[in-house]
């Protein structure tokens, strides 16, 4: 493996191979989508350290293998964190190195606080990496608000390192909350439990979580704020939420321990020959599409973000991913084959097809970036 | 004044077969060719430039857009996409052998989901009024332009439009799902959809922003989210424009993140005064609005916090609204602020760059000296939480030299906010004001790189072409 310490190092590396590269961070999501076929591999993993910390103007770079955990704990120093809650996947995945924040934009893989406070991408300012041709790229900026050119920032978030080597990167960072306190509420069907999450996340109390956990089922909704709106705001969900089922109250730190497991997709982790969906869907087609999976298959569930994302764990096998494939088409949403042996990953589709004029503009694109087709040749698609 | 392209001869001596082949396209009143008519359609918010078009198109459904599209892809000619055309930066600007598709007609709201917190709308809906359509329920659209009374949502899609309150909510980019469009091509395509986080690359999020170089949009779905129980602004006046600098630092690092907080120079104050009688100190250097969100009780718990903050800072004035009235009260002078201008100055150029907040005190500084050096008028208008600057350089157009000058102030105080490490453009995008101006910004290879991307989808250069980038590499 090819690790250099300097962008000028990934710089030479890309100008010197003449074969497919594996791209990485930590190889902490190695295991995510189709196994990428390349002699040889690019490590971003020592490139590592803060390169500029603004609190006060809530903005932070860093070079792009720096481990998430050194972000986070220098973030709270100063009481901030990234808002969007990336999940740490090493338990599901059953490796030991952290994510490097290069991988986590690289993968846009955002956590619960996604349905209110946005995705990865939506906090990405700024990004420096390397193309095919070896040129250090810049897009966006350091600054909060900047729409100048074409904003490559949102084209290489969740690109999976197929279009360039990421160096830095700049986010934006907001102030921790001060206090959180969590709703359960005992449903007596999912589709109960979906409408207590929209009641939720349609109230003026500014939802932060809304998970969905099927044994049971429980509906979870959380509140972060001024520990003064907190207490009013929980008081107030309380009332309205009683229709939907008896409502008890989660205090810190039990709920941070709550969603820290709903984050990392805990709840359906159930050992490495299982396979894992990751599946985006309007939160009103999740009852249906819920019962559907679990008619196909023994599917192991945890819904999120008000019933529009859903964890999917079950059998490694074409039949279940083809169940997968159905349920969400009909949901009309889009899926990831999150976690599968290799087999399985290198023989389906592991995210959806796109329409043929899409797919025909993606090559163009790719060719832009990567002209000979170095980066994690089919990592996403097939021959993408 | 920039340079446009050279028309094409052969395809400005084709004019009446060209509007004879749309006409079959787009039938009825669908299609315009007159001169007197083409006259609104000459220029947009960036007044001081002018040129008709070709022919106006204004398609009701996607498919006249993709059957149009693809006749203009087959012909070699020229496609300018046109929503409301309040684009300050000229990205609604005609070519004289281009067709300008105008999307105003395809103005139905398509459908409106409270629990899954959406709305499908057309192109051509007004950014107003899609909260318009869902406020009934308690509910709006974020991104709020000071333009959002005509402006529509494809325009704000192309430009990544703001607002007052993105600070909290976002800018229009972050309060997408999908989009239909149509591509230079003439394809009908989905991206997004009505669902959070789409696998795969994500054109939603590069289509944002791209001033209508890589596709005609057509549908748009956004999030809508419930409002807040209430919201309250207060005033806070200082001596210095660093002090208040300062004091909006120590706010943001209290761990309030305010849903807006503006800032004013002085000059500013004193035009927006005269305007709107608002009760504005005049004898402050800079003043903030901050307004906070919650019920009657968060709100006050929030502006007394940030009060105490303020007071720490030797305030001239701090006035915290106790009413609705009072809230409005404070923000009439704000958002009357470029009308209050225009009284002064019936013309002017209205800036767009951002700066980190710490650079404030001296960009203003730096401002204050270049508007002596001109011998032109300035007042600034800034969103303070998040750095975007918007300095309004006053002119005569009656006077050539002038209008050059305040073209020449407005680039020199783009330069600047990129020296400090900012950007040429916060919300309202390069068009053609500020498209040469990008080598000052970007390195030609990265310029190249985006320039690629436009290829990729745009092979032919004909979807808005003398846009965002110098002129110098367009294809012929
Ligand atoms: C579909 C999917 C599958 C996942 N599978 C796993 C898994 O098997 N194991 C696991 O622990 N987590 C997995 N995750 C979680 C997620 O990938 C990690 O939490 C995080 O991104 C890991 O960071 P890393 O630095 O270790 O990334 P890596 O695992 O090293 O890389 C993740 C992806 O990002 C790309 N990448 C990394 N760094 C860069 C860079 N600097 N520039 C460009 N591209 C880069 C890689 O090419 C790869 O495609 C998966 C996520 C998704 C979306
Ligand atoms: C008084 C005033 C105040 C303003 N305040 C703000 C503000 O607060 N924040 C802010 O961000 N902006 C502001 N603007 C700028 C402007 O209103 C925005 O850029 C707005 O989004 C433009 O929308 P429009 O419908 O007028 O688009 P147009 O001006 O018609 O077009 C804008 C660009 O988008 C392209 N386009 C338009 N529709 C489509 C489509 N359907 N498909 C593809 N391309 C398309 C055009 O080609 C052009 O490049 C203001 C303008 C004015 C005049």
């Amino acid at each position: 493996m090819n690790a250099p310490d300097t962008e000028a190092g990934i710089v030479d590396a890309v100008l010197a191979a003449r074969e497919p590269l594996a791209i990485e961070g930590n190889g902490s999501k190695r295991g995510l989508l189709r196994p990428v076929q390349a002699a040889e591999t690019l490590s971003t993993r020592n490139l590592s350290g803060i390169t500029l910390y603004k609190p006060t103007e809530m903005v932070l770079s860093a070079r792009a293998g720096t481990p998430l955990p050194e972000i986070e704990a220098t973030l709270a120093e100063r009481g901030q964190m990234l808002a969007p809650e990336p999940p740490d996947t090493h338990a599901l995945f059953g490796v030991r190195q952290p994510a490097t924040i290069g991988g986590i934009v690289a993968t846009n893989l955002s956590g619960p606080r996604r349905i209110n406070a946005g995705s990865i991408r939506d906090h990405l300012l700024g990004i420096r990496f390397v193309n095919g041709r070896g040129e250090v790229v810049r897009s966006g900026g350091r600054v909060l608000k900047n729409v100048t050119g074409l904003d490559l920032c949102k084209l290489l978030a969740g690109s999976h390192g197929t279009l360039g080597v990421l160096t830095e990167i700049t986010m934006k960072v907001l102030p921790a909350t001060e206090a959180t306190a969590t709703l359960k509420v005992a449903v007596p069907d999912i589709a109960t439990g979906i409408r207590a999450l929209s009641a939720g996340l349609t109230s003026p109390y500014g939802i932060t979580g809304a998970a969905l956990l099927p044994m049971g089922p429980t509906a979870l909704l959380r509140l972060e704020d001024f520990a003064e709106s907190v207490t009013y705001r929980a008081a107030r969900l309380r009332e309205d939420l009683a229709r939907f089922g008896e409502v008890s109250m989660v205090e810190a730190p039990e709920s941070r321990l709550l969603w820290r497991s709903i984050r990392d997709a805990d709840p359906i982790n159930g050992g490495p020959d299982h396979a894992i969906w990751r599946l985006s869907i309007r939160p009103s087609a999740a009852p249906a599409l819920v019962a559907a999976l679990q008619e196909a298959f023994a599917a192991r569930l945890l819904l999120d973000w008000g019933g529009g994302l859903v964890w999917v764990a079950g059998p490694a096998t074409e039949e279940a991913h083809q169940a997968v494939l159905a349920a969400t088409i009909a949901a009309r949403g889009s899926y990831t084959l999150f976690r599968a042996p290799e087999p399985l990953r290198a023989a389906v589709a592991v995210i959806p097809p796109e329409a043929p004029a899409l797919a025909a503009i993606a090559a163009r694109v790719k060719a832009a970036l990567d002209p000979a087709g170095l980066f994690n040749p089919g990592r996403m698609r097939a021959g993408q | 004044m920039i340079p446009l392209p050279p028309p094409k001869p052969e395809i400005l001596a084709r004019r009446d077969a060209i509007i004879a082949a749309l006409r079959t396209l787009v039938p009825g009143e669908g299609v315009i060719g007159d001169e007197t008519r083409l006259k609104p359609y000459e220029t947009d918010g960036l007044s001081a430039y002018r040129q008709p078009p070709l022919a106006v198109v204004l398609p009701t459904t996607t498919e006249q857009v993709a059957a149009v599209m693809r006749y203009c892809h087959g012909n070699g000619i020229r496609v300018v996409p046109r929503g409301a055309g309040t684009s300050l930066s000229g990205g609604a600007l005609p070519l004289a052998d281009a067709v300008v598709i105008g999307l105003m007609r395809m103005n139905r709201i398509l459908e409106i989901d409270f629990d899954d917190r959406l709305a499908v709308v057309e192109a051509g809906v007004t950014n107003l009024g899609i909260t318009k359509a869902v406020e009934h329920e308690g509910f709006f659209y974020a991104p709020d332009p000071s333009s959002q009374l005509a402006c529509m949502i494809g325009g704000n899609v192309n430009m990544n439009s703001g607002g007052a309150h993105c600070l909290k909510y976002g800018v229009t980019a972050n309060n997408l799902l999908g989009l239909k469009l149509v591509t230079p091509e003439g394809e009908i395509v989905e991206v997004g959809g009505d669902h959070l986080d789409t696998a795969g690359y994500d054109w939603l999020g590069l289509m944002t922003g791209s001033e209508g170089m890589l596709g005609i949009v057509t549908e748009v779905t956004v999030r809508i989210l419930r409002g807040p129980e209430g919201a309250r602004a207060m005033l806070a006046a200082f001596k210095g424009t660093e002090i208040a600098g300062a004091a909006v630092d120590a706010i943001i690092g209290s761990g309030i993140i305010p849903v807006a907080l503006e800032f004013m120079d002085k000059p500013c104050i004193h035009a927006c005064e005269a305007f709107a009688h608002a009760g504005y100190p005049l004898d402050a250097e800079a003043m903030l609005i901050i307004e906070v969100e919650g019920s009657v009780a968060e709100q006050d718990f929030l502006l007394a916090r940030i009060k105490e903050i303020c007071a720490r800072f030797d305030p001239i004035s701090l006035k915290v609204a106790t009413s609705a009235e009072e809230s409005m009260a404070i923000w009439k002078g704000r958002k009357g602020a470029f009308g209050a201008v225009g009284r002064i100055s019936p013309d002017y150029l209205c800036m767009d760059g951002t700066i980190p907040t710490g650079e404030l005190p001296f960009v203003l500084k730096r401002i204050g000296e270049m508007s002596t050096q001109y011998g032109l008028q300035v007042a600034n208008v800034f969103h303070a939480g998040d750095g975007n600057l918007h300095p309004l350089i006053m002119f005569d157009a009656n006077n050539p030299a002038s209008f050059r000058a305040a073209e020449d102030f407005g680039a020199d105080i783009l330069k600047l906010c990129v020296e400090v490490g900012g950007c040429l453009t916060g919300e309202h995008g390069v068009g053609v004001e500020k498209r040469d101006l990008m080598h000052v910004q970007f390195q030609p290879h990265e310029l190249a790189q985006q320039r690629a991307i436009k290829t990729a989808f745009d092979p032919a250069w004909l979807l808005n072409p003398h846009k965002v980038f110098p002129l110098e590499a367009l294809p012929q």
